[in-house]
This record gives C-alpha cells, sequence and structure tokens, in this order.
C-alpha cells in the first residue's frame, strides 16, 4: 500500500468516527451507506475477484436480514447472537446455491443463482414467520452482549462500522492471501489454474461461501438499523442493485463498491421525491457510465494514475 | 531416474474421442518413452490439440486408456493429473494476463505448500517461494521483467513465460502444444533451444508446426492424419514413409511439411 493510499484510508476512517457529532449528514443513512458498502464490497470479492457473476445475491442479503429480525424479535435473541444466526443461515444457504451453481458459466450461472434466490422470496412471502407482505417489524435493538443498549442511533453507529469495517479487512485479507492468488487465477485464466493442479471448483465454492456470509453480515446489520426486514431486501430488484453498485464503482478494485454503493444510495436518496422516476434515472445514469467509464468510477481512476505513472518513468527512462 | 529412461512414461490403447458422429482421435495407441522429447505433428484438425485434451482429462475419451507411469488414469481429473506430475501448456497463448511475472510463476509453485485454501493467511506467506520463481524465471530470460504484468509482455516472451510456470511445477512429463507458434525466426530458435534445455530429467511431449524444431530436437515423431496414427519414429523413419509424404500435400519430399 502506498503512503497516499494510506492516508487516504485514515482519513475515511477519521471521517466516519466523527459522523455521530455532526448535523450534516443523517447518521442513519450513513449506517444504511456501510450496510451497502459491505454488501457490494461482499459480492465483489466473487464478481472481480473470481469473475463469476451472481444475480441471486438478495437471497443472502435479505434471507439473512429475516432470520436476524426473527431471532431478536421472536426469540429475544441480542443483536450479536441474530447477526450470527443471520450469517450462518447466508454460509449454508451460500454453499448450498454455491454447489448447484458453480460448475455452470457465465450467463448459466447467472441463472441458476437468479432462480434459486426467487425461491428464497417465494418463502419469504409465504412462510407464516416472515409476515407475508408486511415483513417484520419493530425488531428490536436489544443490549450488544446483553450490556451495550443498542437503542441509541450513535452506540448502534458505532457497532455498525465495526462490523463494516471487519467486513472489510476480511475481503481485504481473503483478497491478498494464498486463497486469494488463486481466485485471481482462476479469473485470468481458468484452464490454465486447472491444468496447474487447482481444482477451481473447490475454490469458486469456498469463494462463493464467504461472499454470501458477509453479504449476509450486511442485510443482518441492515434489519437492526432499520428495525425491519421486508420483501424488498429478498427481492431480485436488490441482486440487480448490487451489481449495479458494483460496476459502477469499479469491480474488481477495494474502494469500488464503496463508491458504487454510495452513489446508489445517494442517488436514491436524492431522487425519492420523484417518485418511480428515480428508476429511470438511476438506469439511464447507468448506461451512460457503462459507456463512458467502462472500468466504474474507482477503475478509470486507477487507471488514470497508471496512465501517469507510466509517462512519468518513461521520461525518467529518457533523461536517464 | 536415469536407469528408467526409455522405459514407457505414458502409453495410450485405442484412445477415441468422438464429438456428436464425428471422430476427431481414432483408435490411437502412443507410447512415449521416459527421458526423450516426442513430436505429434500432423495437418489442421488431425486431432492433435484434441489429443491433449485426452491426456490431460480436458476431455472424457469416448473408449480406450490411458497409463501414466503404469498407473491407468483414465478415470481422473484435469486437476489431478497435473498433482501427478503432468503438466501441459495451451495451444492459445495461456498466461494469467494482470497478475505479475513473477505471480504467474509462483501461483504453479504455490500449489505444493498446501496452503491455497487458506484465505486468513497474509500473502506474504509466499514471499518464501519468491527465490525459485526467479530461477524459473531466470531459466528462460525473464528475470528481468519479473514485476511487469504479464499482458505487457512481447508474445515470444509469453511463451517463455508459460514454460517457466510449467517448470515450476517440476513435471515428470510436459505437454506442450504449439509452442513456436506464431512466432518469428529468432523467437522460434531460442524456444526450441529452451525447450531442449528444460528437457534434461525429463520427457517432453509436443505438439509442433515447424518441422526445422522437430528435426532438430525431436527423438520420436508420431504423426497423426484424420484422428489416426499413420506414422512413428525418428525423423528418418517418418519422413521416408510414403504415406506421410502423402498427407503433406501429395509431395513427395518431406520439405512441404514444414508449409503447415
Ligand atoms: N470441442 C469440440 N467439439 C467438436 N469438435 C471438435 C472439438 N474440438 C475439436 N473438434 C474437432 O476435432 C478435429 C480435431 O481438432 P484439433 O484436435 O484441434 O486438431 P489439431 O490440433 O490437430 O489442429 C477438428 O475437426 C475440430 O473441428
Ligand atoms: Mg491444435
Amino acid at each position: 500500500m502506498s503512503p497516499r493510499t494510506k492516508a487516504l484510508y485514515l482519513v475515511l476512517l477519521a471521517l466516519l468516527l466523527i459522523v455521530p457529532f455532526q448535523n450534516m449528514v443523517y447518521i442513519v443513512f450513513v449506517m444504511k451507506l456501510l450496510c451497502f458498502a459491505l454488501f457490494a464490497s461482499a459480492f465483489n470479492l466473487l464478481l472481480g475477484y473470481t469473475g463469476l457473476l451472481s444475480f441471486g445475491h438478495a437471497a443472502f442479503f435479505g434471507g439473512a436480514a429475516y432470520v436476524t429480525a426473527h431471532a431478536c424479535k421472536a426469540w429475544g435473541w441480542t443483536p450479536e447472537m441474530g447477526i450470527l444466526a443471520g450469517m450462518a443461515y447466508a454460509a449454508i444457504t451460500g454453499w448450498a446455491f454455491g454447489s448447484l451453481a458453480i460448475r455452470r458459466q457465465g450467463i448459466y450461472f447467472a441463472m441458476i443463482t437468479l432462480a434459486l434466490s426467487q425461491l428464497i422470496f417465494f418463502l419469504a412471502l409465504q412462510l407464516k414467520f416472515t409476515g407475508g407482505e408486511d415483513g417484520i417489524q419493530g425488531v428490536p435493538r436489544g443490549k450488544l452482549f446483553g450490556l451495550i443498549d443498542l437503542s441509541s442511533d450513535t452506540a448502534l453507529y458505532y457497532f455498525v462500522l465495526a462490523l463494516a469495517l471487519f467486513g472489510f479487512l476480511a475481503i481485504q485479507r481473503a483478497i491478498h492471501s494464498p486463497f486469494g492468488q488463486v481466485l485471481k487465477s482462476i479469473r485470468e485464466n481458468e484452464p490454465r489454474a486447472i491444468s496447474l493442479g487447482y481444482d477451481v471448483a473447490k475454490f469458486k465454492l469456498l469463494a462463493f461461501v464467504i461472499s454470501a456470509t458477509l453479504a449476509g453480515m450486511a442485510g443482518s446489520a441492515k434489519s437492526l438499523v432499520f428495525q425491519l426486514a421486508t420483501l424488498t431486501d429478498v427481492h431480485w430488484h436488490m441482486s440487480g442493485e448490487v451489481v449495479l453498485m458494483t460496476i459502477l464503482g469499479g469491480i474488481g478494485t477495494i474502494l469500488g463498491p464503496v463508491v458504487g454503493a454510495g452513489v446508489v444510495i445517494g442517488l436514491q436518496n436524492y431522487l425519492a421525491g420523484i417518485g418511480s422516476f428515480s428508476t429511470i434515472v438511476l438506469g439511464a445514469i447507468f448506461v451512460v457510465c457503462v459507456l463512458a467509464f467502462r472500468r466504474g468510477i474507482v477503475g478509470e481512476w486507477l487507471a488514470l494514475l497508471e496512465r501517469r505513472r507510466a509517462a512519468k518513468a518513461e521520461a525518467g527512462y529518457r533523461e536517464s | 531416474m536415469s536407469e528408467a529412461a526409455g522405459e514407457p512414461i505414458l502409453q495410450t490403447e485405442g484412445l477415441t474421442k468422438e464429438f456428436m458422429g464425428f471422430v476427431a482421435v481414432n483408435d490411437v495407441g502412443l507410447t512415449v518413452k521416459r527421458g526423450t522429447i516426442h513430436a505429434l505433428i500432423g495437418p489442421n484438425g488431425a486431432g492433435k490439440t484434441t489429443c491433449f485434451n485426452l491426456l490431460t482429462k480436458f476431455h472424457k475419451p469416448t473408449s480406450g486408456r490411458i497409463v501414466f507411469k503404469g498407473a491407468d488414469i483414465t478415470d481422473k481429473t484435469p486437476s489431478q493429473i497435473a498433482l501427478i506430475g503432468m503438466v501441459r501448456s495451451f495451444q492459445i497463448s495461456s498466461v494469467f494476463p494482470h497478475l505479475t511475472v513473477l505471480e504467474n510463476v509462483r501461483v504453479g509453485l504455490q500449489q505444493r505448500l498446501g496452503i491455497s485454501m487458506h484465505f486468513w493467511k497474509s500473502e506474504k506467506t509466499l514471499d518464501r517461494l519468491n527465490d525459485e520463481a526467479m530461477h524459473c524465471l531466470g531459466q528462460v530470460g525473464l528475470a528481468e521483467f519479473a514485476d511487469r504484468t504479464a499482458v505487457s509482455l512481447p508474445y515470444g516472451r509469453k511463451r517463455a513465460l508459460e514454460i517457466a510456470t510449467t517448470l515450476g511445477m517440476n513435471p515428470e512429463l510436459m505437454l506442450l502444444d504449439e509452442p513456436t507458434q506464431g512466432m518469428g525466426h529468432e523467437d522460434v530458435d531460442r524456444v526450441t533451444q529452451l525447450i531442449k534445455k528444460v528437457s534434461a530429467g525429463r520427457t517432453v511431449l509436443m505438439v509442433e508446426h515447424n518441422m526445422k524444431v522437430v528435426a532438430s530436437i525431436a527423438d520420436t515423431i508420431t504423426v497423426l492424419q484424420r484422428g489416426s496414427v499413420i506414422a512413428s519414429g525418428t525423423y528418418a523413419e517418418v519422413s521416408a514413409n510414403p504415406q506421410v509424404m502423402d498427407a503433406y500435400l501429395g509431395t513427395t519430399t518431406t520439405e512441404g511439411l514444414g508449409a503447415h
């Protein structure tokens, strides 16, 4: 990591830490942002670093939201236990979905994940405990470890921030691990990775499970923030939204999904006033972005820096 | 290893592959002897690449048997094959484009550490492989490019990188599919010498169109035509075979062989 990047991360962290002490941005909005940034980053582990396009990640995000909401409301579990339950659900579902989908490539992989996630949507609609069209409302935020009351936004904020940071660091580590090296090689050239002795199905499955589990953590946290789990969370729109965030921000970059989530959530918030038009506006922005900067916002930025560095190196080379 | 030289390392019996009724590989019996460079030649579409895909399990044979180092490997998976000492390269250039040159080799070396599923470990744990990776790169003359991304290398060097990556796996049998395809003269000579050099202590099975290359380094040549073996032997034996001359545009001299 360059000193510049390090500085950027430190500034970001400092800004995040002081959020409860200002009045310019709404704290619940920042929590929502953190949840979606984590969701998109988890998704990016699969799309950006393994080359797998899942179109069913709402099943993990939304499903975990339901599990956490139910555990905290009906069983009175503490928030951390509720979140662990949501993550366990997401890990198991991720393993099952992944096992079925990873033997297929490209669009078939996407279709299978979509079909399976529709199954979860159907369950959320039909099962009794999920509350049908109403979802699960009035989820208690509870006491963290039975001690710290999370009903204040500030306390919950730091909890969600800690969760999000844990998630980012976990993803960051996975990308820069021996496992991550193999994932990247599968993304770059799958037959070659196989010919070097890697059973790629095993690696894809583990990547899928990690991605699903962290997407679940994001959904669980969201259900505590809004004290709500609804059909929106498991709807295929949600699966599409996370694809959008990741592509918009920059596939296979660390900050891309975070920026993408910020842009999409920010715009949704800003455009909420114009009702269903907002979808059209978002769609138009997406099309323009994809056409104008194919690498996404962060991807283009990094490419620009790279070009500049190359030009500098070239100039230095000529002088010497 | 030296006393085993000359023993067959790889044998096939009745190897056949059909694609929806079209027989791409027909009843191929191939014997590759340990310690030799064995070339597989034949016109385009003869089934050479399909043969490689069968040997390395990327395709399932319709019928037939494959024996490697005395064990039947017909039912193994492609990744298992690599782990028992048979590593292939591909006809189309096959590097990991956006990894660095060093990382390209290291991904292969990493295999033997047995930590490749460890997603919680830092990639610094792989640094202990750097010396060996540099050694592999040195062998193919790529040491000075270690930090560049593979995609930025010129074509000939990419192919050399593939060989370095394959070498890193320390395979007993290397399968190279047209390693000099699409190269200029200089690169062809360089890669030919390289193959000769790295074949020391191992066995090489290669598909090659360039007859100069075949004549200069291959110990044994097998000629495929329309999926079947039509000749097998030394360069002198094979090039004197009338069927082989016929297969190559009906020429009566072997000079036409290089045209494919
Ligand atoms: N996956 C496949 N499906 C159908 N036909 C194939 C497939 N792979 C190869 N073939 C056919 O098998 C024949 C042999 O191809 P190939 O092994 O690539 O030849 P070579 O490498 O000797 O040029 C060709 O006619 C090719 O079209
Ligand atoms: Mg071929």
